[in-house]
C-alpha cells in the first residue's frame, strides 16, 4: 500500500511483475507443447490421491459400522427417516391417499383448486386467483393428479423443514461471527455444487425412496433461506433495533418481536426461493427414488416416450409457476389499516372461506364423485397429441435439424472438445493462475491453483475438461445472446416487459425440463446438451445486463447527453462501462447455472463430471459422486471468486456502492 | 433541584483495543488517537442534567452528539468514564438491571422514527408496555390515551408506511412516553421532517413538555431548534464539548469562533436578558417617575417597547424592586439591529486573542 502510493506520488507507474511471469508461463507452455512430456499431457495416476475410495469407505463405515454404544449410526438415520416420514405420511394422506382408517378420502381436486384460488385472490387479486385455480384444475383434468400430488407432498413437507433450518442457521450466523464465517464458506460450496451431487451422500445414509429424496431436497434448498435470514436481520434499520433495545427487550424478545418480524419480507423472499429450489430438486430426487412427476418424467425420458415426458414436464412447469406466483405475492403482500379496522371474521374471511369451500366440496363430492376424483374417462391425456407433433417434426424438420446438428457438431463442437482434452494441465493452470493474479492478487491465485490441484489429484481431470468445455462454450454463447437482449430490454420499456416476463417464467422451470425440447429437436449428443445448458443459464445474462443498465445514475446519463453524446457513444462509452460490474455478476450466475445444468445433461449422455455422479449413484460409490460434485463446485468457485474480486474493485473505482 | 442524569469523564473511542488506552487511569492525547488510527467519538464529556431540565446536545454531523446520547443509555458502551442515573452509577450495571432501567425509566425518540414496520400505530405504542408485561387492556388504554395526546386519534390502525413523516414521529413520541419515563432521550427527532412540519412539531414538543416536565436530553444539529427548546445547550465538535451554557450565555459570550459561527444568526433580542445587557448604575439612584422599569429577567425583545418609548432612562430592577442598572437605548437598538455577524465575529476575535 505504502509502496504503491509512494510510486504514485512520484508520478511513476509501479512496474508490474505480471508481464515477465506471463511471458515465463507462455514459454513454459510452448516448451511443454513441443516436448509434450507424459506428465504434462496427463496427470500421472501415481500422483493421484484415492480420495474418492477413502470417502466411499468412510461413508460405508459411518452407515454400517459406526455405533454410539446404545444405538448405531444406522439406527440414528433410520430414526430421522422415520420421524420425517410422519408429516410426510400425513400430507400424502391429505393430498392423495386419504385416511382409510378414518373413512376420509383425500382432498377433492376441486376443493384444492378453489382453495388455492381463494389464496391467490387474497394475495394478488383476480388474475392470480384464476392462475392458481386453473393451474390446479389442469393437473386434475389432464390426468396427472396423483403424480402431481406426490410431488406437492414432497414440497409441502420439505419447504417448512428447509425454511426452519435455514432461519435457525441464519439467526445463529447473525449472532456468532465464527459461525457465520463457517456457514458462509459452506454455503458458498453448497451453492456451487450441482443438485445431482447431493443425492449420493444422502442415499448412502438413508437409502432410496421418497424420504431420502426429501432430505436431499431440504439440504439443497436450505442455504438461500439462511442467506435471506442473515440479509433480512442485517438490514433491519438501526433505529428499529435500538427502539427494541430501549423498550427493554431481552435478546430473545428482540429476535422474535423485532428482528424477525421486521425482516419478514426478506424472509418470505427466502421462502419463495426455497419453494423453487425444492421443486427443482424434487424432480431430480426421483433419481434416488422420490416418486411423483419427476419420476414419471425421468422414466419417460429414458424410454424416449417424449409425449409422456412433455405431459409431466408441462405439469411440473404449471406447478412451479403457480407456487412461485403465490409465494411471491405473499412476500409482497402488505396489510393496511382498512383491514385492521374490520371485525375478526372479516379479517380472516379468506381462511374461513377456504375451510368452508373444502367442507362443502367434500360433502358435495359424496353425491358427485367426479368432484373428488375425475374418472379416467373425463381426463384428457395430451401425450398422443405431443407424440403426433413430434412425429410430424421428425418427418418434416428433423432432416434439416440433423444436418445442422451434424455440421455444427463436426466443425465446432468436436474440434473444441478435442482442444480442451488436448490442453496440457500446466498450460491451463498457468493461464488460470495468471488471470487470477492479475485480477485479484496473490490470494485469488493461490485459491484458484489450489482448486485446480484438487481436481487433478482426485483424478477427475478428463471429465472436468468435458464439463469445462460445455460450460464455457455455453457461457460464452449465453453472454453473446443475453447481453444484447438485455441492452434491448433496457432500451425499450415495452420490450422489457415481455422479455422480463419470459425470464421470470424460464427461471421457474426446474432444470430437468430443458432436456425435453432439446431431445425433441436434436435427439442426444453434445449439441442437445449445449442448447439445454444455454436455455437454462441465459436468464441471468439478460437480467443482470438489464439491471446494470437501468441502474446507471440518471445524472450521469444527463451529463453525457448534455455534452452531446450520440446514442451509440452513450451505450459504449457511458452506460456499458458503468453497468459492467452488474453484467459480470450476471456472468457469474450464468456460469453457476451452466455448471449445474451441465451435470444434468449427463442424463442425456454427456460424459462430464455429472456422468461420474450419475454412475456413482446406483453403486453407492459415494466418494466418487461427491468428489465429482465438489470438482464442479471447484470450477464454479474459481470463476466466481475471480469475478467477484474484479467486480469489487471495479465498483470501488466507479464509486458505486454495494 | 436534583440531578437526574449525569456523566463525567465520558469517552467513546473506536479502534483496536481502545480500552487499553485508558489503562492506568490516564487519558489519550490527540496525537495518540490520530497516530493509532483511533476515532474519538466522545472525548471527556461531563455534565449534569437536572430534573425537569431540557439539555440540548448541539453539533454538526460527526460531532459525537448522537454517540454521547447513546452512551447515556448504554445503547453504546462508553470506553471510559461514568454515567449516573438518579445518583447511581450505571456504567457497569448488568444486562438485567439495565433492561429494567430501560423498561421503566427511559424513553427514546429516533431520527428515523424506528417504528416497527409490522405493527400498527397503536401496536407500536403498546410495544414497550407489552415488553414490560402489562395486561392487554391496561396497555391498550394507555396507548390510546397517548395517541390522543400526540394528536393521532383515528389513526390507531394505520401502519407506519401509511403515515406521513410527521405522523410517524408522533407515534415515535407516543411510544417513547408509554412507559412514563423519567428521562426522555430524543435523537434529532425532527431532523427528518420538512421545515414547516418541524416547526409544528417543536411547538407540540414545547406544549407536551409544559405538562409533562420530563428530564430531557435532546440532540439536534439545528441551532435555532436548540435555542427554541433548550434550558441549556452543550455544543459539541469532534467529540469534545466545546461549551455548555444557557442560550443567552452562548450568544453573549461564545467560547470560540466555532460557537460564534452558530450564534451569529440567533435571535439575540429574544435571548439576551436585561440583566445581561444593562450597565451597572454608578451610584444609588432613585427611580424617577418618568423612568421605565424593566424586570431583570425580561428579554430585550420584551423590554424594547418601554425602553424605546420611554422619555427618561430605563432602570432594571430585581425581584424586590431594587434598581440594578440602566438599559440604554443605544444598547437595545444595538442588540435589536446591529449586524449580528460583526458583533459575534468581534466578540469571538477578542476571545480567541485572549485565549492566545
Amino acid at each position: 500500500m505504502s509502496v504503491r502510493s509512494a510510486g504514485l506520488e512520484e508520478g511513476k507507474p509501479v512496474p508490474s511483475p505480471a508481464v515477465p511471469i506471463a511471458v515465463g508461463v507462455a514459454l513454459l507452455v510452448v516448451v511443454l507443447a513441443i516436448f509434450n512430456p507424459a506428465w504434462s499431457d496427463r496427470w500421472p495416476e501415481s500422483w493421484e490421491i484415492p480420495l474418492a475410495a477413502w470417502t466411499t469407505s468412510a461413508f460405508q463405515w459411518l452407515a454400517n459400522d459406526l455405533s454410539f454404544g446404545l444405538f448405531t449410526f444406522r439406527n440414528l438415520t433410520r430414526g430421522i427417516a422415520w420421524l420425517l416420514d410422519r408429516p410426510f405420511d400425513l400430507v400424502e394422506g391429505v393430498l392423495f391417499r386419504g385416511f382409510r382408517g378414518l373413512g376420509l378420502g383425500p382432498i377433492p381436486w376441486l376443493a384444492l383448486s378453489l382453495a388455492l384460488g381463494i389464496a391467490g385472490y387474497r394475495l394478488g387479486g383476480t388474475r392470480l386467483a384464476m392462475l392458481a385455480a386453473l393451474g390446479v384444475a389442469y393437473l386434475a383434468i389432464f390426468g396427472v393428479w396423483k403424480d402431481s400430488m406426490r410431488t406437492l407432498s414432497l414440497v409441502a413437507v420439505t419447504v417448512p423443514l428447509a425454511a426452519l433450518v435455514g432461519i435457525g442457521l441464519g439467526v445463529l450466523a447473525t449472532r456468532k461471527a465464527r459461525a457465520e464465517k463457517i456457514l458462509q464458506f459452506l454455503f458458498d460450496i453448497m451453492q456451487a455444487t450441482p443438485h445431482l451431487a447431493y443425492l449420493g451422500p444422502v442415499a448412502a445414509f438413508f437409502g432410496f425412496g421418497s424420504v431420502p429424496g426429501m432430505i436431499a431436497t431440504a439440504i439443497f434448498a436450505m442455504p438461500p433461506m439462511a442467506r435471506c435470514t442473515i440479509l433480512g436481520i442485517r438490514t433491519v434499520p438501526d433505529s428499529v433495533l435500538e427502539a427494541g433495545v430501549m423498550a427493554g427487550c431481552s435478546p430473545r424478545q428482540l429476535l422474535w418481536r423485532v428482528q424477525l418480524p421486521a425482516a419478514k419480507r426478506t424472509l418470505l423472499v427466502g421462502v419463495n426461493q426455497v419453494i423453487m429450489q425444492t421443486l427443482a430438486m424434487a424432480v431430480i430426487a426421483s433419481l434416488i427414488g422420490a416418486s411423483g412427476l419427476g419420476h414419471k418424467l425421468l422414466f419417460s425420458l429414458q424410454q424416449l416416450q417424449l409425449g409422456k415426458a412433455i405431459e409431466s414436464g408441462v405439469a411440473i412447469v404449471i406447478m412451479a409457476i403457480v407456487l412461485d406466483r403465490l409465494s411471491q405475492a405473499w412476500a409482497k403482500f402488505t396489510p393496511n389499516h382498512l383491514e385492521e379496522e374490520k371485525v375478526w371474521w372479516q379479517r380472516h374471511r379468506a381462511l374461513l372461506s377456504v375451510i368452508g369451500t373444502v367442507i362443502v366440496v367434500s360433502l358435495l363430492s359424496m353425491a358427485l364423485p367426479f368432484l373428488a376424483k375425475l374418472p379416467k374417462s373425463l381426463t384428457i391425456t395430451t401425450a398422443p397429441f405431443w407424440d403426433g407433433g413430434i412425429r410430424w417434426m421428425s418427418k418434416n424438420l428433423f432432416d434439416y435439424l440433423e444436418f445442422l446438428r451434424d455440421d455444427f457438431t463436426l466443425h465446432v463442437l468436436i474440434p473444441l472438445r478435442n482442444f480442451f482434452l488436448w490442453l496440457p494441465w500446466p498450460a491451463l493452470a498457468g493461464f488460470v493462475g495468471i488471470l487470477a493474479w492479475r485480477i485479484g492478487g496473490t490470494k485469488p491465485m493461490l485459491i484458484s491453483l489450489g482448486l485446480l490441484l484438487f481436481i487433478l489429484v482426485t483424478g477427475f481431470w478428463v471429465p472436468a475438461m468435458m464439463t469445462l468445455y460445455l460450460t464455457s462454450l455455453a457461457a460464452v454463447i449465453c453472454m453473446g445472446l443475453g447481453v444484447p437482449i438485455g441492452i434491448w430490454s433496457a432500451r425499450s420499456p415495452s420490450a422489457s416487459k415481455v422479455i422480463l416476463t419470459i425470464c421470470d417464467t424460464l427461471q421457474t422451470f426446474p432444470s430437468f425440463i430443458y432436456l425435453i425440447p432439446v431431445i425433441m429437436l436434436f435427439r442426444v449428443g453434445d449439441l442437445a446438451s449445449l442448447v439445454a445448458i444455454i436455455g437454462y443459464a441465459m436468464v441471468p445474462a439478460i437480467r443482470y445486463t438489464n439491471l446494470g443498465l437501468s441502474r446507471v445514475p440518471p445524472s450521469v446519463v444527463e451529463a453525457a447527453r448534455a455534452s452531446g453524446t450520440a446514442k451509440r457513444q452513450m451505450l459504449f462509452k457511458v452506460k456499458l462501462p458503468m453497468a459492467m460490474p452488474e453484467i459480470m455478476l450476471g456472468l457469474n450466475q450464468t456460469i453457476v447455472l451452466a455448471l449445474s445444468m451441465t451435470a444434468i445433461t449427463a442424463l442425456i449422455g454427456s460424459r462430464d463430471l455429472g456422468q461420474q455422479i450419475l454412475k456413482a449413484l446406483p453403486d453407492l460409490d459415494t466418494g466418487r459422486g461427491l468428489l465429482a460434485g465438489l470438482c464442479i463446485a471447484a470450477i464454479g468457485l474459481i470463476a466466481s471468486q475471480m469475478i467477484e474480486s474484479w467486480v469489487k474493485q471495479r465498483k470501488k473505482q466507479l464509486g458505486l456502492s454495494g | 433541584m436534583t440531578v437526574k442524569l449525569s456523566c463525567s469523564n465520558l469517552w467513546k473511542v473506536y479502534g483496536p483495543d481502545a480500552a487499553s488506552l485508558f489503562d492506568g487511569g490516564g487519558v489519550p492525547s490527540d496525537e495518540v488517537l490520530t497516530s493509532g488510527g483511533y476515532i474519538g467519538a466522545v472525548r471527556n464529556a461531563g455534565f449534569d442534567v437536572e430534573e425537569g431540565e431540557i439539555l440540548v446536545l448541539m453539533g454538526l454531523s460527526g460531532s459525537g452528539k448522537s454517540t454521547l446520547l447513546r452512551c447515556l443509555s448504554r445503547l453504546i458502551e462508553p470506553t471510559a468514564g461514568s454515567v449516573c442515573f438518579e445518583g447511581q452509577d450505571i456504567t457497569h450495571a448488568d444486562e438485567k438491571s439495565l433492561r429494567s432501567l430501560r423498561r421503566h425509566k427511559m424513553g427514546m425518540v429516533f431520527q428515523n422514527f424506528g417504528l416497527l414496520p409490522h405493527r400498527t400505530a397503536l401496536q407500536n405504542v403498546v410495544f414497550p408496555l407489552e415488553i414490560q408485561g402489562l395486561p392487554r387492556i391496561v396497555r391498550e388504554r394507555k396507548a390510546l390515551d397517548l395517541l390522543n395526546l400526540v394528536g393521532l386519534e383515528g389513526r390507531e390502525t394505520y401502519y407506519p408506511r401509511e403515515l406521513s413523516g410527521g405522523q410517524q414521529q408522533r407515534v415515535g413520541i407516543a411510544r417513547s412516553l408509554a412507559v412514563e419515563p423519567d428521562v426522555w432521550l430524543l435523537d434529532e427527532p425532527f431532523s427528518a421532517l420538512d421545515p414547516l412540519i418541524r416547526r409544528e412539531m417543536q411547538d407540540e414538543f414545547i406544549r407536551l413538555q409544559r405538562s409533562l416536565k420530563k428530564t430531557i436530553v435532546f440532540v439536534t444539529h439545528d441551532f435555532d431548534e436548540a435555542v427554541r427548546l433548550a434550558d441549556r445547550i452543550a455544543i459539541m465538535r469532534g467529540g469534545i464539548m466545546v461549551q455548555l451554557g444557557t442560550p443567552e450565555d452562548l450568544v453573549v459570550s461564545p467560547a470560540d469562533s466555532y460557537v460564534a459561527e452558530f450564534t451569529k444568526t440567533a435571535p439575540k433580542a429574544r435571548l439576551i436578558r436585561a440583566r445581561t445587557a444593562m450597565q451597572p448604575l454608578a451610584g444609588f439612584t432613585d427611580i424617577g417617575s418618568d423612568d421605565a422599569v424593566i424586570p431583570a429577567d425580561a428579554t430585550i425583545e420584551e423590554a424594547a417597547p418601554s425602553v424605546l418609548a420611554g422619555k427618561a432612562q430605563a432602570i432594571v430592577i430585581d425581584d424586590e424592586g431594587h434598581p440594578l442598572g440602566e438599559l440604554t437605548r443605544g444598547r437595545v437598538i444595538e442588540i435589536l439591529f446591529a449586524p449580528p455577524e460583526a458583533e459575534a465575529a468581534e466578540a469571538a476575535a477578542n476571545r480567541d486573542e485572549a485565549a492566545l
